[in-house]
This record gives structure tokens, sequence and C-alpha cells, in this order.
């Protein structure tokens, strides 16, 4: 793409800034979480449930504490504070004692000498199990015994806006078309595992270095459950291999430090690959009901919608990503009547809590399927009906918030719209089945489609959501400390164009390392919020130092001391109304696949897109986080999906957990990026978060151009081979 | 673990012969993820993927004779691709190219995976596969080594030397579906090699080895007209129909045994009708 090559003349924010990891990262030379080391550390290893629902009748560690090289095993009975812990609720367990709600719940941890030796102990645990039924249906959930003594609901909320009751006049030609859509388990499959070192301090603490999004919030989880003081626990940023989502919720980080409390040493994990699956969250699979009524001429009346999100065995933050989708249910079109009804319900399957695009992904699928439909129905062009009710400044969401800021909803459709369309294939390597040599020429049929989403950007809902930054100038070097937690997605670049932007090209930058010790939270590295939050808060402390230098020259030393909030949002109220968000970003995506429908192999042969981005501070960095979401959502629709039998992940590996390959993905093409500068105060030179919203509406926009390639109506992602290939409906 | 690494073949079977049953390390691709991902933990290793005497590749007559330390990517290199297309083709069915510069075809064929692609391939192909003892050397019959999932009639005391396959005398086709365009594991392949009056078709992933599909290949035989070396419309349906009945695929998390009869089905039909114009 030619647009965002940037400006490298200077180093402020527009330009193309190499990332200050990045060299070291091509080269091998970075020193990610795995690759922590201590003399004399121990290491540890997780014993997990077998069993998606199974009381415990008994836990015998004899074995393994008598294995030569054992230095500690613990179980529940040796955590000495809060036995729970939770992103909302505190209500998973450290380690499970009495029940287990699924396959892979850690029942206990060893630290021993050597990785295998704490394996094999691990595996010498003995425990009993009074084997129950799992409850793996989300629908018999909501009426089924509780799981838990919270309950099975983790949330059930509606949203009533404009006239409930309006219905369509048949008589005026209003149209009605309905859906049901269903989103498979999709997993964030970071390319680093959980990893993390703990050891103990010498005032009783613990300090701990571990990859995670949240420095501050694992601290208090880690505080609560050691029952120790929240200064007493240090936590650090290590080198992080990914995360989207997967990292933050707690994993390893209160087993870690218990161990090394207990054994008085340092500890080292690092989970493999299929520990990795069981350790973390995925991304909610749904089940999704529609009803759009529209007037003859397109224009929408009312969507109803009825939303349930399977949460798995414990809550994480299936709250928040259900509030998510039910707020962007209808898509960003003008809707005034609206009853949206979202349920999160507890089951014994995984647990699922955040993944780029946090519910707005899911309900994506939904809505443009079903303007897709009414598109069909009304027998208007479906880019046609969504120019039609697209939403624009001014307008008020189903929640009844009014948009204040950018919604350049018809220009995102327009520019995707009128880039060009590929020609054939070059050449066999480029149809379905690439190298397999599956499919000739002949054997395909082309789609295109386009869809476009949207979603919030930071945490609503009235959260206190805040990020602290601190500045040191001395001697032409501004020392910039936050807690920031850098998972990839290029905040380490961003505070040094920020601070050059802000204090000239002269000085030199220097980041300190992500820690609880030398600054306030920074929040979550999550909801697309770190360049608005920290990258404002580190303007802010620029500014006041700049300030401090233009009153006052002569100074050796500048100190600037800050905390960032966002303006304050709402809860919603009973009908789900009020202004429960800051600010969003659009997105929209074309896809053209080619199928090959006797066997139901297909190929992404294009895909552009168009969003909305605030101001671009890094175009290349831009530009990384468009194809890297893209990409995640295309792979929700053409392949990435966690494979349950009975509870049980059935594919937790790299060979059988696919993601798409070069083969899978053409280059992206970006159609248009939309600076309009995003008005709310603390918005780093009018910028926002980009990371999400490329996640949300490519893989519908692929789903799409395989429903219009074949004529079916293939309402579940990722699509599988067999869905087309053996589908009744198939013409020949 | 210990690992041997031993610098000649006769080293090799020496130190096969004191550890029956150790583990044989070729190119690592298949044992290196079992022992990374914890299912597999040998209590021996001999590496033999440095060994010389495996290395590279021979024509004799109407003959290709290949080392078991042949890799992937030499299988895909001219003038060997042009000598055995099916193998050629199905060498890049396989993994990245750095999976492709480590695997070999011994290590295919001796890992005996259902869905092995060279494996698959191989067998199409017939010929023989030379092993080696410190007892002396044996060449069975490549169309029976493999006996059921991953075991093979190689004695525990032996390793796979070479293979000895027919040079390309007619079309070769190898197909590999998968659920994703590259990197993957097949769903169901076919390997279709054509000699002048004779057909065979080995088929990936649809039994606990390649499976040939005799009855297609008698059909196929009968049905061609092999002085012009083409087929009635509609042979090739039947073709493929034969060739799905000879399969016997199971359901798993990759895929349902329904699919998987469909894939052949329509696999071998392709296979067929790029061979053979009508």
């Amino acid at each position: 793409m030619s647009t965002v090559t940037g400006r490298r003349d200077r180093r402020g924010v527009g330009t193309g800034a190499a990332r200050p990891d990045g060299i070291p990262k091509v080269t091998g030379e970075f020193a990610y979480s795995s690759d922590l080391w201590e003399a004399g550390m121990l290491w540890g290893a997780t014993l997990r449930s077998p069993h998606p629902s199974a009381r415990i009748i008994s836990i015998d560690t004899t074995a393994a504490v008598a294995m030569p090289g054992v230095r500690a095993v613990l179980t529940a009975d040796d955590v000495p504070g809060r036995p729970t812990y939770g992103l909302e609720v505190p209500d998973q367990p450290v380690f499970a004692s009495d029940v287990v709600r699924y396959v892979g719940e850690p029942i206990a941890a060893v630290a021993a000498d050597h990785y295998d030796i704490a394996r094999r102990a691990a595996a010498a645990i003995v425990v009993t199990y009074d084997v129950l039924d799992p409850l793996l249906d989300p629908e018999a959930s909501l009426t089924a015994e509780p799981l838990h003594p919270d309950g099975n609901v983790f949330r059930h909320m509606v949203i009533r806006h404009g006239d409930p009751d309006a219905v369509g006049d048949p008589a005026a030609g209003d149209i009605v078309v309905e859906g049901t859509y269903e989103v498979g388990m999709q997993d964030q499959a970071p390319l680093g595992t959980e990893s993390g070192l703990a050891k103990p301090t010498a005032d009783g603490g613990v300090e701990l270095r571990i990859g995670t999004q949240w420095l501050h919030v694992d601290r208090d989880q880690i505080a609560a459950s050691l029952d120790l003081d929240p200064d007493l626990v240090q936590v650090e940023l290590a080198g992080v291999g990914g995360a989207f989502g997967a990292r933050e919720d707690v994993s390893l980080q209160i087993h870690l430090c218990l161990l090394a409390k207990r054994t008085g040493r340092p500890v080292k994990m690092i989970y493999g690959r299929e520990e990795s699956f069981l350790g973390h969250v995925h991304r909610h699979p749904a089940r999704m009901w529609f009803r759009h009524t529209a007037k003859a001429d397109g224009t929408l009346v009312k969507v109803e919608a009825k939303l349930l999100f399977d949460g798995g065995a414990y809550c994480s933050s299936s709250p928040a990503v259900l509030a998510n989708a039910t707020c962007f249910a209808g898509g960003p079109y003008k809707i005034p009547n609206a009853v949206v009804e979202g349920s999160a319900v507890r089951t014994n399957n995984p647990p699922c809590g955040a993944m780029r695009g946090f519910g707005s992904v899911q309900v994506c699928f939904g809505h443009e399927g079903q303007m897709d439909k009414l598109a069909a129905a009304l027998g208007m062009d479906p880019v046609e009906l969504r120019l039609k009710n697209a939403l624009a400044p001014g307008d008020r969401l189903i929640t009844g918030q009014r948009l204040d800021g950018a919604a350049p909803v018809a220009a995102l459709i327009e520019a995707v719209a009128a880039s060009p369309l590929p020609g054939e294939v070059d050449g066999p390597m480029g149809l379905p089945g690439g190298p397999g040599r599956t499919t000739q020429a002949g054997d395909v049929r082309r789609g295109v489609a386009l869809a476009v989403g949207f979603k919030n950007l930071m945490f609503s809902e009235g959260y206190d959501d805040s990020a602290a930054a601190k500045i040191r100038l001395f001697d032409g070097v501004a020392t910039v400390s936050t807690a920031c937690a850098e998972v990839g997605q290029g905040f380490v670049t961003l505070v040094h164009q920020i601070v050059h932007e802000v204090l000239g090209d002269d000085i030199e930058v220097v980041l300190n390392t992500a820690s609880t010790t030398d600054v306030g939270s920074a929040g979550s590295t999550s909801a697309s919020r770190q360049t608005w939050m920290s990258g404002g808060a580190v303007k802010l402390a620029a500014d006041d130092i700049k300030a401090q230098v233009d009153l006052d020259p002569d100074r050796a030393e500048y100190l600037a001391d800050v905390v960032h909030q966002h303006t304050p949002t709402t809860p919603l109220d009973e009908n789900g109304q009020g202004e429960p968000h800051v600010s969003f970003t659009f997105a929209c995506h074309r896809a053209v696949v080619d199928v090959d429908p006797e066997l139901g192999v297909l190929r992404l042969v294009d895909l552009v897109t168009s969003q909305e981005v605030g101001k671009i501070l890094n175009p290349v960095q831009l530009l990384g986080q468009l194809e890297g979401g893209a990409a995640q959502g295309a792979g929700l629709a053409l392949m990435e999906e966690i494979v349950l039998e009975g509870g049980h992940i059935k594919n937790p590996s790299f060979t059988d957990y696919l993601i798409p390959t070069s083969f899978d993905l053409p280059e992206l093409r970006v159609a248009a990026i939309i600076e309009e500068p995003e008005p709310h105060l603390g918005a780093p030179f009018g910028a926002k978060g980009v990371g999400e919203a490329p996640t949300i509406s490519s893989g519908a926009a692929v789903i799409a151009a395989i429903r219009a390639a074949t004529g079916l109506e293939l309402p579940r992602v990722p699509v599988r081979p067999s869905d087309i290939a053996l589908s009744p409906d198939r013409t020949p | 673990m210990p690992v041997l690494v031993p610098e000649t073949l006769e080293e090799a079977c020496a130190a096969l012969a004191a550890r029956p049953g150790a583990t044989l390390l070729a190119g690592g691709t298949d044992l290196m993820v079992g022992i990374n991902a914890g299912r597999t933990r040998p209590d021996d290793v001999v590496m033999v993927g440095r060994l010389a005497e495996l290395r590279g590749w021979v024509r004799d007559g109407d003959h290709v004779v290949l080392g078991a330390g042949v890799t992937y990517t030499e299988c895909m290199a001219e003038p060997l691709a042009s000598l055995s297309p099916v193998l050629a083709q199905a060498a890049r069915s396989v993994g990245s190219p750095q999976i492709r510069n480590a695997g070999t075809l011994g290590g295919n064929l001796g890992t005996a995976s259902p869905a092995g692609d060279g494996v698959t391939a191989l067998v199409a192909l017939g010929g023989t596969v030379r092993v080696r003892s410190t007892e002396g050397e044996r060449d069975l019959d490549l169309a029976t080594f493999v006996t059921g999932p991953r075991r093979t009639e190689r004695r525990p005391d032996e390793l796979i030397v070479s293979v000895r396959v027919p040079v390309a005398d007619g079309p070769q086709e190898f197909l590999k579906l998968g659920t994703r365009n590259a990197m993957v594991i097949a769903v169901a392949s076919v390997a279709l090699v054509v000699e002048p009056g004779a057909v065979r078709l080995a088929m990936g992933s649809v039994g606990p080895g390649p499976v040939r599909a005799t009855e297609a290949e008698a059909f196929a035989a009968s049905v061609v007209d092999w002085t012009t070396g083409t087929a009635a419309a509609g042979a090739a349906d039947e073709f493929g129909a034969l060739a799905a009945a000879a399969s016997r695929p199971i359901d798993d998390h990759r895929s349902s045994a329904a699919y998987r009869r469909r894939a052949i089905e329509i696999l071998a039909k392709r296979a067929f009708l790029r061979s053979f114009s009508s």
C-alpha cells in the first residue's frame, strides 16, 4: 500500500518510525517471558482436571512430594488469602478443591529442580473424582441446576429502544427477514505461550516478571490470594509473545507467586502449547437470532435480536463482552426501534473472555448476514441498502447515546465498494487447495461481498478508567514511566513519537520497563484503549514538561506525573439506555472468494478495507494492525475453531487449530483511511486505538462472499468444507 | 534421553542391533513434535539424518533409487521431479519450506501415518523398499510395506535405506485436500500413477494406511483406450465412485467420514480426468 510509507525526516507523530524492539524480535535477540532465567531457579508445573465436571473426593500428593527434586506441592489448602480470582467477579478457584468445572481446571502446582521432574510430579498426584454429567449446552444452562454458587447466568440484559412494540406494515410493502447465526469458539492463538518467573523478596513479598496485558490487576489478584499488601507484590512486564485478550485473565501468576513464596526460591513456569489452549480464555461461541423489519425502500424500521453467549465455566469478562454484543447487535446503522436481549451463561465448557473485537465480532456476523438477507428480499443492492441506513454523526445508537464524534460509515462503505475488483487468479497456486492441486480454474465460482462493523473504544458503562504516566527530563534525556503493557501493538514506538512531537527531535527518549513499582496503573492493554489512554497520559506529561521548560528554561531537571481519565460514561438503565461508551471506531471490508463447491474448499482472493482512525500516529504500525486484525477476523470465518467434544478440546495444537497462512490470505488492500481528529479530550493529537476494528467485519465479509459464490445459507462460522460440499441445498 | 549419532550406515545398524526398538530420528518433523507435546518420550534415539549413505538418488534404468534421507525439497527439484512427478507433487503439498527441507522420504515411510503424503505416493508408484540390519539387507514390496497405522514390515533392528520406484511412463497425479491451503494434514488425498495398460490409485487419510482402490484401478485399465490415452465421458465419475467405495474413512476432529468419502470421489474423478481426455 502506497499511502502509509510515512515520513522519516523527523521523529514525531505521523512518521513511520521503526519499532525499538523490531530488529531484536526479527533477529531472535528479544527476550520473551519464556526466556526468563535466574540462578538457582526451580521449575513449576500444573496439574489440571481431566473432566469437565466432577466432584473431587480426595487429592493425595504423597507420591509427588516424595519424588527426588520436588520442592513444593501446593493445593487449595496452601492458598493463604482469597481462594478465588477473576477479572470482574472472583468466582474462579486458584486451585479446585471440591469440584472441577472444566477440562484443564488447575488442581495443584509443583515446583521442582527440573521441568521434567515438575511435570512428572504433577502427574503423580492422585486425585479421586466422582465424575458428573457435564452441562455443555448453553441453552440448557438457563434452566439447569446451578454449576456454581453464583448461578449459571453471568449476565442477562435487554435493550429496548424507540417503540419496542413497533411492527412493520405489510400493506405498505414492509419486509421482515429472520435469521439464526452461530459462531464457533475462536482462540487468540498467541505464538508465545504463558510464561513467567517469580521470586521472593527480602521484605516478605514477591516479585513477578510476566507476559500480561494489565500489570496492576494481576498484582491486585495475586496480593488478594497471597494475603499480601499490594505494595509487597511487584509485577514487571516481561517480553510478550502476543496477547489478543488471552493475557487479560490470570493464568499462572498466582501459582508462580505461591510457589516462590513457599520454596523461598525463584520459580519459572512455561506452558506448552496444549496447556496454553487449556490455560487461557477463548472467544465466546454465540447463537444469535435476528429479525429485521424495513420499509419497501430499505429504511430500517426495527431490529430484534436474541443473543446467547457460552461463557464456559467461569465469569472472566463475560458481562462486558455481552454488553458489547447487545449494544452493537444492530450494526452501524440508523435503527429507530430495537429490542435486543442477551444472555451469557455458565457451562462446563472452557472459560471464555476477552478477545480482539470483544462481542462485536460475533454480532457482526449476524447484523451483516441480516443486511444481505434484507437486500435480497427487497431486491436491492446490498451496498445501497447499507448506505441508506448508515450511521452518521449526531445519530443515536440503540442505547440512546448520540454519536458526538466521527462516524463516516457511508464514506467507508463507498470507498471499499469503489475499489477495483481483481481479475482471474494467476496460476494454479492461487486457486483453492493451492499446492494440494485439488482445484482447476473451471472448478471455481467467485463471490463478492462487503461488511461493515463498529465497536466502542475503552472501558464502558461507568467504569473508572484511567492511565498514569511520568516523565523526568534531565540533561536532554526524557525518561518515561508507564505501566502500559506492550504486547506487540507498538506502544513503545508511539511513546517515542509522542514525546518527540511535544519536546522536539533533539532530546533522547528512554522508556522504562513497565512495572507496578514506579508508576500507577495504565489500565489494560485491551479495548483499543492504550493509544488514547496511556498515549494520552504520556502526551499530557510531555505537555506539562514543555510548559515547565517554557516557564523556566534553566532548570536541570523537570518532572511530570499525570493520571489521565477519559470522559465519564454511565451505566445502562433497565431498558439498556444510557451513555455507556466514550467513543467508537468503524471499519469496512470487502472480500472476494473463489469457491470450489464440489469439494467445499475455497480461496480468499482479495480483501480490501477502509477504516476511520482519528489521526494516524504511525502509518506503518497502523497498516500492521489493519493486516493482523483482518487476518484474525477472516480466520474465524475460514477455519479458526476450538473443536469441543464432551467439554474436551480436540485440537489443542497448531497442527489442528488452524490459523490462516500466506496461502489463505491475500495481501490486504486499503481503500481509505479516514482521519477525523477525535473530539474527546485526552485523545493524543486526536488519535484513537485502531487494533480491534479490523477484526470485526473482515470475517463477516468473507462468509458473505462465500454465500454469494455458493448460494448457500451458511449460518455458521467457521465454515467447514463439508458445510458446502455436503449441503443438500447445493446446486451442481 | 541418549541420542546416538552414528557416522556410517554400518554404525547405525550396529547401534540399532544394540538397542532394538530405539527410535530413529531423521528430519525430526514428526518425532520432535511428539516430544515437545509430551506425547512421546523415547528411551533411546538413533539419529540417521546425517548418514551420507542415505542421501541422494540415482537412476537405475527404468527405475529411480532414492535414499531414505532424500528430503521433500529434493523430491521437488529437477530432474527428479520429471522422473517421478507424483512424488514431486506430494512433496510440494507437505508443510512449509522449512519442513520440506528437514523431512525425509524414509522418515515419512517409516512413520507410516495414515495421512502421510510421501507414503501415499510411494504406494501408488509401487516398487521396493530396502531395509538393512547387521544381519544384512532385505527388499520389501512397497505396496504391502505399511501394515497399519504407524506400523510397517520394518523390524525394530532395521532401518530404511532406500526406495526403488519406476520412472514415470504415463500421467501421474497427486491431489491433497486439507482444511487450509497450505501446511495442513490431509483430510483426504489420492495418488494416481498410470503406466501403459495399468492404473494404480492409492488414497491417504481414509484408512489405517494408504488404501489401494483395486476395483477402480481394474475399471480404469479396462475402460481406457490405451492407444489414444482417452476414456469415454462418464468413466471418470465411475472411477471416482469406485474409489470412494474402496475408502474406509473415519470421523475425527479433522473431518467426517462422509465428507472424506465425498472428497475421495471428487479427487479421484479429477485425477482421472487430468490423466485421460475424453
